[in-house]
């Protein structure tokens, strides 16, 4: 198996040596379900996706380059990525403490609190865009308070992008630290204590490092997702262009418009910003699963 | 569960009371109020107003299009995602790793760019087009391409939890079962299956919720026709941008208390599996 083969799979399939040992096939069923496999593979995901591909080529480079360029398509672009970011930033600093919290303390409420965080995932973002935006205009209750005290408007402005986007993505940096978390031995914690480190230097010399392939996962995922979201970002977002317009938003419109070239063309540069990340936390996960062990 | 040992924590209890107190803060207001707002959105102005925004027809049809293609999603999904799992955790082939990404890749792949490669695929300007043309096919703007779509960003969710369970079990019992003559099906069921089957569960249940709530994907491919090809989350939308915020929290209450069921769902398959792994390790299975 080629090297860069054996780097894609290594996170799904650790310990698949196991399976190499076999030199004959005693198991039944290879041709069924590899079949079965490969027409799901190809009708969902590989003709799909050609297909797109192929279709922007009627746009010709110059035409594909006028679309990405165009102000309005950078500057949803720019939106897309700052919220994105920032939407991570945030999931990474709560989700790292919510991690913590669960791991480490007990306190009533506790399994709520973990039980609780998969909400994002299952309530569909159609629901939790038109609760956050009504929770955030200037009558709501996050948003009334906000505003006469602070004057801080959410809904409809950037800000609300934001916090559409952080909603969706809070497990993914819970979900990745925790187990890390559960799985740290006490005891270099005890002993960097019994050697007199301080608590700061016990969190950032001992554990960081630890969690952090795990925290930089989620971290990831989370900013991969918050690029590509739409359902929820749509209803707080209030869609003015060159202000609170995302990416996915644009590629809807022109797709309204019946301009299924330039959507195309905007898709692909997605698709490859989406497709770069994916790669840094196959990277990662890589790193973590090297340096774990075998879990 | 073993006590923590007082000795991290007595020193650290400032920084529990503030962190856990930061927690609350935060599940509390990102998570609790926006459900709570569904709840009171719906039921403002009493429980009439409610049934009715429920009891609506498009509402109804909408709820049957969204249950029918969540059905034909998990189904097709978990058809694939056993297969995909047994191909690629018991067999050696080319190409291995580079089938796992593609499985992969719809997880790093925009909603609505989902909907656009179905369009571009099948749609009038798509290569397949004149062929379904010829059968008389309708694939975009009709259920056929929202139930594609739908699979396409569930398409990981039951392999993914499959795969490690079936790569860590390794293959011995398996080849063990073949060898002493039970057939293929026979194997499957009574040696694979019941090691894999709260994965599976788990997986299924990832797979309906996802589907169940999918807006971007199903909302390129639907063509937002009312009450033929209008999905739940979609009615949601329409009745909100319509100003029609009463019927629209209504109609949402029904999805919040799936989100729900799904959520306890998850919980109880994580525990009981845990439990199940534990008793497994202390008799040695």
């Amino acid at each position: 198996m080629s090297e860069v083969a054996e780097v894609l799979e290594a996170p799904l399939a650790r310990g698949a040596g196991r399976a190499k040992r076999t030199k004959k096939r005693v198991i039944p069923g290879f041709g069924i379900t590899m079949g079965i496999t490969m027409s799901f593979v190809g009708i969902i995901v590989l003709v799909p996706m050609l297909s797109m591909a192929l279709e922007s080529r009627a746009l010709g480079f110059g035409g594909f380059w006028r679309t990405i360029v165009d102000a309005r398509t950078l500057n949803a672009c720019k939106v897309s990525f700052f919220a994105s970011f920032v939407g991570a930033l945030v999931n990474g600093f709560g989700g790292l403490m919510l991690a913590w919290v669960i791991v480490r303390y007990r306190f009533p409420f506790r399994r709520f609190i973990d039980g609780l965080i998969e909400l994002p995932f299952a309530l569909p973002t159609a629901v939790a865009g038109i609760s956050l935006t009504v929770l955030t205009t200037d009558k709501g209750w996050i948003g009334k308070p906000l505003f006469e005290l602070l004057g801080v408007r959410v809904a409809y402005t950037q800000l609300g992008i934001i916090l559409a986007i952080t909603f969706v993505t809070i497990p993914f940096v819970v979900r990745s630290v925790q187990p890390v978390l559960e799985q740290l031995s006490p005891d270099f914690e005890e002993a960097g204590m019994i050697l007199g480190a301080s608590d700061f230097a016990v969190f950032f010399k001992i554990i960081l490092p630890e969690i952090l392939p795990a925290l930089l996962t989620g971290f990831s995922l989370a900013f991969a997702r918050g690029l590509g979201e739409y359902g929820s970002v749509i209803f707080i977002a209030g869609n003015i262009p060159f202000k609170t317009e995302i990416a996915p938003l644009v590629i809807m419109s022109k797709l309204e418009q019946f301009n299924y070239d330039q959507a195309t063309a905007i898709a692909l540069v997605m698709l490859a910003a989406s497709f770069a990340i994916m790669f840094v936390v196959n990277r990662l996960q890589v790193r973590s699963a090297t340096y774990a062990g075998e879990k | 569960m073993t006590e923590r040992r007082d000795f991290r924590n007595d020193k650290n209890r400032l920084w529990r009371i503030v962190l856990i107190a930061l927690s609350f803060l935060f599940i509390v207001a990102m998570l609790v109020l926006p459900l709570a707002q569904v709840l009171h959105g719906a039921l403002e102005r009493g429980f009439p107003p409610f049934l009715k925004a429920v009891s609506d027809p498009y509402a109804v049809i909408a709820l049957k299009l969204t249950l029918l293609i969540t059905a034909m999603t998990v189904v097709l999904n978990t058809f694939f995602g056993i297969s995909a799992a047994w191909a690629i955790t018991r067999f050696e082939f080319r190409g291995k790793g580079f089938l796992i990404t593609l499985i992969d890749l719809p997880f790093a792949v925009s909603p609505v760019i989902a909907g656009l490669v179905f369009i571009m695929t099948f749609g009038r300007l798509g290569w397949a087009y004149p062929f379904l043309q010829d059968w008389g096919i309708r694939i975009v703007f009709a259920i056929p391409g929202m139930v594609l779509a739908t699979i396409f960003v569930t398409f990981p969710f039951v392999g993914r939890e499959l795969i490690p369970v079936l790569t860590a079990r390794g293959t011995d019992e398996e080849e063990a079962a073949i060898l002493m003559g039970a057939g293929f099906f026979r194997t499957f069921w009574k040696v694979t299956f019941p090691h894999m089957r709260w994965a599976l569960l788990y997986g299924v249940i990832l797979c309906t919720a996802r589907a169940m709530g999918e807006f971007g994907a199903v909302s390129v491919v639907s063509g937002h026709l009312r009450g033929k090809t209008n999905t739940l989350p979609l009615h949601i939308e329409i009745l909100f941008k319509e100003y029609h915020t009463l019927q629209s929290f209504g109609a949402a209450t029904i999805l919040v208390c799936a989100a729900i069921l799904i959520l306890i769902a998850r919980n109880v398959v994580e525990s009981v599996s845990k439990k199940d792994d534990f008793h497994r390790a202390r008799q040695g299975v």
